[in-house]
């Protein structure tokens, strides 16, 4: 088993990048309206045996609606869903061999949890034998074997996340569907749940598709993400390069903190290191630089995406003279391990500097009110277009 | 502070408010016990209007034929009203929904006398023999809307994944609604049903209606003899009629106080054991073999 | 999408819809139809008699045969519209007094400590369930010359005269208001309960007088469970019939009493059937606004 490490899942999965695999399931041109409103909009995209896909974006993206169209829940108005080549446009929720776990559980109340597992495969028209075994082994998956005959209600919100999860995995579907799988639960609970999905998927060799809207979340399940935003697919891509090389100030701006400096371009150098640098005049800061591969022409607006931990702040102007702001300390932004430097600018806008609290409070020098430098390298910036 | 403030006034007008609703009753209850013929002067205790009334044939015909109304109405009625709320809360939008939707609604606020009339034309009309049949059929008509309302407001608040889940997990449509829909909404339909068949005990005008020579109700056997003035009888029956209905309703509300409280005492229970979860493992396992197995 | 029809759907709508459709609408058209049609001291009591095997031309005498003769009637007989109008006053009244009584009790059981309400609420359909007929039955001992009341306030030498309620409007009032209370009581209680109090907190501590909070406050928010609850109280007071016929006199005219007259002691179907289409028509409209209110609140229950 070629498991990927959670850590870095890019790392030697990347079926995405292999022209020879085919995808699991593939949305061709799909799109889902509702009277006159469009959930879905012309979305195409492929998703391969044993990811974890991730789909995040803000309530009403669409994601929600794409993961129903999944399920059969929903059809859609135009285009095709394919899985393993095959269209399933035309099969009914309960003839396809892909299942879901419900945001709110949807756990059977009059039921008990090993009832609840056993649910799907019972309509399968399987032998007690072959469910109840069944059934033993999902509950041990999920290490719930003492709360077989309990009812839902009598279970805490992570136990029943758990029940939910069995059940939806009895049937070993070839896709599951997970609809904010941990929105329910308190956060230490749900940064634990996170890892032990992970683990899961992978023991199990599974494709899951997970909607979310919290990026940690999806940061930290996904082989790969897709951000939407009213009904279109902003950007794919794992999670690295989701946060390190966004394509848009949409994607940028929604995975993180960011600020963005607007600038119009000058020209291309050629730096010592042979890497291509990009100039950019900003009307109140000059001449900034960036590293990038990206071809523009003079005077076309750009916007460069800088996150607030690659840039330093301190005291004293430094020694190289590109990508150096000066402005003031407006407020300081406290939380424990790092702290967020609001600074504003002479122009008026502001820009966040984070720094990592290495020191004791009282050690620290920058306060309010102070005259500081904000630097950073050229390749910290993204140069963005759109 | 502020609700304190105000408590008096509460304490008055809920106190003068239930008096209002209950002394009638109770009065009512009191004087059936009433030796004196007289119904509004006590004459000392005695149970003898409960023995005639026993005795009287009529009257316990009457009631015999109300309780045949009331179940065969009231199980008709259920499982129309049940899928009249079906309709109103799930079929989406149909040609004639609010032609439907005006049949479901107006009943509940319709004159009896204008139900009763044009039910009773209908039966002349299509030339049907007026009898237990027609009353019946007149009860389901008017009740299966009460019943439609009861369920379709549980309906509307019944999470629908858990249909979907159903479906999910290999169901058809119609078997999710029997494996899933219906055990989880079955005990506003047992409310529904006992709400029918009340509606159908207590009917007086319609009956009248719908009912031929053979067939009359223990409310029109009451008032014929209403209209002639106080019966000590009539409060012994009333006094065993309203004692039925209590117990029936007193029962059933502390039947769901008590699984609400079963709820919460095992939501209660599953929260400590969370935290006891997180506090050791090996503590959680002792805990769980310790602990009898909650079921229902 | 989908072309096929789905039968199950059709059937699930089809039996609920023909059964009302044929048993509560159609049975308006007999009405209509009884209502144009003459007298008869035969049986059945009214003419024309539709004979099925005269065909088309039976069925041209038939229509040709009917007339407004009964409305004409309804138009010039006083009795008539002193009925409707009478029923009108003693409905509106009731309704307006019903309200009064059931707001305090409604607002008092919404303030309530919650493990309470239950009960209360318990209490309050208690009597809905317990037989209409026996609790007007029930105000028939209190209320007559030597009733429970009267006794009561003689012992207490509150009168030393038998007051004479018992067969006048004012029972009919006191019997509507008894019988419908709970029908006012649980749609404003219901309203009542969902007004989140620290919203009359805010408008105290913005200055508003405890008396101005009420009335800008609980008032505008508890307005549908108001008008619910009068729609519950207004439309079967106008067709009341138990209520006036045992508690009212016989100068209680009340247009459900007229009704029940002309159909079981003069045996006139059409006329009644004349007085049943112009009541229908008069509670059109109100039972139209009480079927889109109980919708709306259907939508928003499952929001």
């Amino acid at each position: 088993m070629n498991a990927p490490k959670p850590a870095e899942p890019a790392s030697d999965f990347a079926p995405w990048l292999d022209p020879a695999q085919a995808p699991l399931i593939r949305f061709e041109n799909v799109t889902k309206k509702y009277g006159d409103f469009t959930a879905i909009d012309n979305l195409t995209l492929d998703i391969y045996e044993r990811e974890f896909y991730s789909l995040l974006g803000p309530s009403g993206c669409g994601k929600t609606t794409l993961m129903r169209l999944l399920a059969g829940f929903e059809v859609p108005t135009k285009g095709r869903i394919l899985i393993s080549g095959e269209d399933i446009s035309a099969i009914p929720p309960n003839k396809r061999p892909i299942n879901m776990m419900f945001q709110s559980y949807a756990l059977f109340p009059h039921m008990s949890v090993a009832q609840n597992i056993a649910f799907g495969l019972k309509q399968e028209g399987k032998s007690k034998r072959e469910i109840n075994a069944r059934v033993d082994e999902m509950l041990s998956l999920v290490q719930l074997e003492p709360f077989a005959n309990r009812k839902p209600q009598q279970l805490s919100g992570g136990q029943r996340q758990r029940v939910a999860l069995a059940r939806s995995l009895a049937k070993k579907p070839k896709l599951l569907l997970l609809d904010e799988p941990l929105g329910a639960l308190d956060k230490k609970l749900r940064e634990q749940t996170q890892f032990e999905l992970v683990n899961l998927q992978e023991k199990l060799g599974m494709t899951f598709v997970i909607v979310t809207h919290d990026q940690e979340e999806a940061m930290t399940v996904s082989s790969r993400i897709a951000v939407m935003d009213l009904g279109k697919v902003k950007q794919v891509a794992t999670p690295d390069i989701i946060y390190e090389q966004p394509n848009s100030r949409y994607v940028a701006d929604f995975i993180g903190d960011v600020n963005f400096i607007e600038g119009a371009y000058i020209k291309q150098s050629i730096s010592e290191s042979d890497t291509k640098l990009q100039h950019f005049q900003s009307s109140s800061h000059g001449e900034l630089v960036a590293q990038g591969e990206i071809e523009l022409s003079a005077d076309e607006k750009a916007w460069l995406a800088l996150r607030p931990e690659k840039i330093e702040i301190s005291k004293e102007k430094p020694g190289f003279t590109n990508n150096c702001i000066k402005g003031k300390v407006w407020d300081i932004a406290y939380v424990g391990n790092t702290s967020t430097y609001h600074v504003q600018l002479s122009d008026g806008t502001f820009i966040k500097a984070q720094r990592v609290n290495r020191n004791r409070l009282r050690k620290r020098r920058i306060t309010w009110e102070d005259d500081v430098w904000l630097s950073w390298h050229s390749d910290a910036p993204v140069i963005l277009t759109k | 502070m502020n609700i304190n403030r105000f408590s008096w006034f509460n304490i008055t007008s809920l106190t003068l408010g239930f008096a209002f609703l209950y002394i009638p009753i109770l009065l009512l209850i009191v004087f059936s016990f009433n030796k004196s013929k007289l119904v509004t002067v006590w004459g000392g205790f005695s149970t003898k209007w409960y023995s005639s009334l026993f005795q009287n044939e009529a009257f316990m015909d009457a009631a015999l034929m109300t309780l045949k109304v009331g179940v065969v109405s009231a199980t008709f009625a259920t499982i129309l009203g049940t899928l009249a709320a079906l309709v109103i809360t799930r079929a989406g939008f149909f040609r004639g929904r609010t032609l439907f939707a005006g049949m479901i609604y107006a009943p509940l606020v319709m004159p009896e006398v204008i139900t009763g009339l044009s039910l009773l034309l209908l039966f002349v009309a299509i030339g049907w023999d007026r009898g237990f049949w027609t009353i019946t059929v007149a009860h389901i008509t008017f009740s299966m809307c009460y019943v439609a309302v009861v369920v379709s407001s549980r309906l509307v608040t019944f999470d629908e994944s858990l249909e979907e889940a159903a479906l999910d997990l290999g169901c058809t449509k119609f078997s999710a609604f029997f494996q899933v829909t219906l055990p989880i909404i079955a005990p506003s339909i047992a409310a529904a049903w006992l709400l029918a068949f009340t509606l159908s005990l207590d009917d007086l005008v319609i009956a009248s209606f719908a009912s031929g020579p053979g067939a009359t109700t223990l409310p029109m056997k009451i008032y014929s003899q209403v209209r002639l003035g106080l019966k000590p009888e009539i409060n012994a029956l009333s006094t065993i009629l309203i004692v039925i209905v209590s117990i029936g309703v007193i029962t059933a509300s502390i039947v769901t106080k008590r699984a609400t409280m079963k709820k919460r005492f095992y939501e209660q229970q599953a929260n400590a054991q969370t935290a006891l979860h997180r506090c050791s493992n090996s503590i959680f396992k002792r805990y769980y073999n310790n602990c009898p197995k909650g079921g229902t | 999408m989908k072309n096929n029809v789905n039968w199950g759907r059709v059937a699930l709508i089809a039996i609920p819809f023909l059964w009302l459709f044929f048993l509560f609408l159609l049975p308006f058209g007999s009405v209509i139809k009884m209502s144009l049609s003459d007298m008869a001291t035969a049986r059945p009591p009214y003419t024309p008699v539709f004979n099925s095997e005269e065909g088309i031309i039976g069925l041209w005498t038939l229509i040709s045969e009917f007339d407004l003769e009964n409305y004409l009637l309804l138009t010039e007989d006083e009795l008539y519209w002193r009925s409707y109008f009478s029923s009108l006053k003693i409905a509106t009244l009731s309704t307006i007094f019903t309200l009064l009584i059931g707001f305090p009790i409604a607002y008092g059981m919404a303030k309530t400590p919650s493990q309470w309400r239950a009960t209360l609420v318990m209490l309050i359909i208690l009597p809905f369930w317990t037989s209409f007929l026996i609790r007007v039955y029930a105000w028939i001992g209190i209320l007559k010359q030597e009733g429970l009341l009267n006794n009561a306030l003689i012992y207490f030498g509150i009168i030393d005269q038998p007051l004479v309620i018992l067969n006048t409007d004012i029972a009919v009032y006191i019997g509507i208001v008894y019988s419908y209370l709970p029908f006012m009581v649980l749609p404003l209680y219901a309203t009542l309960e969902k007004i989140d109090y620290s919203l009359l907190e805010a408008a105290l501590d913005l200055g508003c007088s405890q008396f101005k909070t009420f009335w800008v406050i609980v008032v505008p928010l508890a307005l549908p469970g108001i008008i619910a609850g009068c729609f519950l109280v207004f439309i079967p007071a106008m067709g009341e019939f138990v209520i006036p016929d045992l508690l009212g006199g016989s100068s209680t005219l009340m247009i459900g009493k007229t009704l029940w007259g002309e159909f079981f002691n003069n045996r006139d179907w059409p006329v009644s059937s004349a007085v049943a289409v112009i009541l229908l028509m008069l509670l059109i409209v109100p039972i139209v606004l009480f079927q889109k209110m109980q919708e709306k609140e259907l939508k928003e229950q499952g929001q």
